[in-house]
């Protein structure tokens, strides 16, 4: 068998899937983005499913993924009352709820005044301002390399598009909550988001991806996000999913002359989580700080793979990522850094901490640097360790339990990247999370 | 209070205490003096609990229980204090926190309420005083970035809040420069008391200086091979420990 027959199931449904997705289109399939999404369907059929014969998809193995057979876009009745049950922090912004890949206006609300952003579905965006959608939209991640990415172009259909005009500084925070309802059947969905942030203009925003019931899910979301000049952005992502939940995951930065991106990524639980985050400094004098913690237990699995690509000089990357793994779960961290001949005085640190609870669970890193410019200050470092035990037993002989002490340390351990997180309700909510899977 | 008999304990396939025999009532203060590797920290580390050792024979009660059988924690509870010679240092836990959890689970052990955060820091506030130690270091990482000496005031603040029946300073005049030793010994000075017994681990003589022990013991070679009043301690002061060791030998 072929590594490309094994992934026929899936592949054909979506393919076909894709026909009557034309169909209902009608006379919409004329458009420009439709030949994008034609062009990117096309593309995925040349990819394929990646196997780990796949340098990129070497440890994380989509096979039983792709055995799975899923409801896209399903039909869900989430009411007021199932999000109560989901505790989700009461933040003061804009939230913005899809179930299933479905915008939920009842849910959702918007605060911010319409001169500070313009948010809407890109289901409305395609309507309304197709133009606009059309200069950025696909141009940044790469459909022709990425299978997942080129999945979700073909299909994508709701999702945010977020366009902050220039010289605006938006207070409210942006929560995008993504809800996979699998209390009945498998479900699937494909958010695609649009972030573009004039020159200097800033914004806050989060994505959060949660899991309803005990069924298989499958998440394959990309973000696109463009940083003019001068533009500041703040960008989180937290996921608490389901051990039955599959996510595949691309954000794509593209930077502008001394923007400032600064991102965090949380994943507290989900069965198989893949997450890129790629990040383009396209212009001289950026900064970049990218945080990610991740914290599988049981069978989970969890892979991040970071790109940061410096074009231009004078830019400034910076990445911590921490991991704390126990019983049989699996890790992957994967950082590529790239300094381009042009890029002279560049600036790119990379650091990777991970502890492993437990003799069963497999942590895999791999930084990767490639630098073609002579003036320039890298670094890169990864461990991987266990707690230490003197500091457990110097805390056991006060009188602390050894799993309570295991927790704090846990948490010392991990304290540094939830700091990093600047929403405060977000924040908290992510504390009280991690404290309940430490206390398990 | 502790009854040591006989206790036999290596790490690997090394003997290190090859019968060892105590007595601490309370109110005592014992000093173990001894050279270097006699077995002095590990009659310590073995008395807290630490795992890297095991017994191979005899048997510790302390208060009637068998101390043994219980896990560090266990012991702390009961009222067993060890004040380390190298506190460790715990990055992202201020030694508030930590103090707080470790007091309220003792509580717990014992079936009392958990202190809520006015008591707590009226206690601390008090025994803050007893040690000169400053706030603003308690609620950084705990002895992160420490000097020697605010590490080891660190150590006596932290037995002064638990106050134990049972303190075990291991080499606590270890790195301590004359005032840092002064103020230790003050704040030791303080906690004794007639329900309360200490035993200090030394290499040298000026710790007892301060902390004035009633009883001086010298252990070489894993065993006691001499016990005597404090007067013993200016004795080793003096002569080193060449003539014991000598006296072993012969024998």
């Amino acid at each position: 068998m072929t590594p490309s027959n094994q992934n026929n199931d899936l592949k054909a449904k979506l393919l076909a899937d894709f026909r009557s997705l034309e169909e209902r289109l009608n006379g919409a399939s004329k458009t420009a983005l439709h030949q994008t999404r034609r062009e990117a369907l096309h593309q995925f059929d040349r990819l394929g499913f990646p196997t780990i014969k796949h340098e990129e998809w070497k440890y994380t193995n989509v096979s039983s993924l792709i055995k799975e057979v899923f409801e896209f876009n399903a039909a869900s009745q989430v009411t007021a009352d199932d999000l109560v049950q989901l505790e989700s922090s009461r933040l003061e912004g804009n939230v913005l709820y899809f179930v299933n890949g479905r915008y939920q206006p009842e849910l959702s609300k918007i605060v911010s005044p319409a001169e500070q952003l313009t948010i809407t579905t890109l289901d409305e965006a395609i309507k309304n301002t197709p133009d606009l959608l059309a200069q950025y939209f696909a141009q940044y991640a790469d459909y022709r390399q990425d299978a997942f990415t080129a999945l979700n172009t073909a299909f994508a259909q709701e999702g945010v598009f977020i366009h902050v005009p220039a010289n605006t500084t938006v207070e409210a925070p942006t929560i995008l909550r993504f809800l996979s309802d699998a209390r009945a059947v498998n479900v699937a969905s494909q958010p695609r988001n649009l972030f573009v942030v004039e020159k200097n203009a800033e914004v806050k925003v989060a994505e959060s991806f949660r899991t309803l019931g005990d069924q298989a899910s499958f998440t394959n979301v990309v973000t696109e996000i463009v940083l003019a000049e001068d533009a500041r952005m703040e960008y989180y992502k937290v996921q608490n999913e389901s051990d039955m939940a599959y996510h595949i995951g691309t954000t794509q930065v593209d930077q502008k002359d001394r923007s400032y991106f600064y991102s965090a990524t949380v994943t507290l639980d989900g069965g198989f989580i893949r997450n890129n985050l790629n990040i383009a400094l396209d212009g001289s004098e950026c900064e970049a700080h990218m945080y990610g913690l991740y914290f599988p237990n049981g069978r989970q699995h969890i892979d991040n793979h970071t790109l940061v690509d410096h074009r231009q000089p004078n830019s400034h990357s910076n990445e911590l990522y921490k991991g704390i793994l126990e019983d049989r779960s699996t890790g992957v961290f994967n950082g590529k850094i790239f300094v381009r001949q042009a890029a002279q005085k560049t600036n790119a640190y990379q650091s990777c901490k991970n502890v492993v609870l437990s003799n069963d669970a497999t942590m895999n890193t791999k930084p990767q640097l490639e630098i073609f410019a002579d003036d320039v200050k890298c670094s890169h470092g990864t461990t991987t360790g266990k707690l230490n035990e003197e500091a457990l037993f110097y805390m056991r002989s006060r009188g602390i339990p050894k799993d309570e002490a295991q927790s704090l340390l846990m948490y010392a351990f991990a304290e540094d990247v939830i700091a990093k997180i600047k929403i405060d309700p977000l924040r908290e909510q992510i504390e009280r999370r991690i404290q309940a899977k430490l206390a398990r | 209070m502790l009854t040591i008999s006989n206790l036999q304990a290596s790490i690997g396939s090394k003997e290190i205490l090859k019968g060892i025999n105590l007595d601490v009532k309370a109110g005592e203060v014992h000093a173990i003096m001894g050279p270097n590797g006699s077995g002095k920290s590990t009659l310590a580390s073995v008395l807290s609990g630490r795992e890297d050792y095991d017994v191979t024979g005899g048997s510790v009660t302390f208060e009637g229980k068998d101390l043994l059988e219980m896990a560090p924690e266990e012991r702390a509870a009961e009222g067993i204090f060890l004040a380390f010679q190298y506190p460790v240092e715990i990055p992202g836990v201020s030694t508030t926190n930590f103090l707080k959890t470790a007091m309220n689970e003792i509580r717990k052990y014992r079936g009392q309420d958990p202190l809520d955060a006015v008591q707590f820091l009226k206690l601390m506030k008090e025994k803050m005083k007893l040690v000169n130690i400053d706030q603003s270091l308690l609620s950084r990482s705990l002895n992160e970035g420490f000097s020697g000496g605010e590490k080891k005031r660190n150590e006596i603040f932290q037995m002064a809040m638990l106050e134990p029946k049972l303190a075990i300073l291991d080499e606590t005049d270890s790195g301590l420069d004359i005032d840092a030793l002064r103020i230790v010994a003050e704040g030791v000075n303080q906690l004794r008391s007639p329900e309360r017994a200490t035993i200090v681990v030394t290499h040298y003589q000026r710790l007892l200086d301060y902390i004035v022990p009633d009883y001086v013991h010298v252990l070489y070679k894993g065993r006691i091979v001499k016990s005597g009043p404090k007067e013993l301690a200016f004795e080793l002061e003096e002569k080193g420990y060449d003539w014991i060791k000598a006296e072993v030998e012969t024998v």
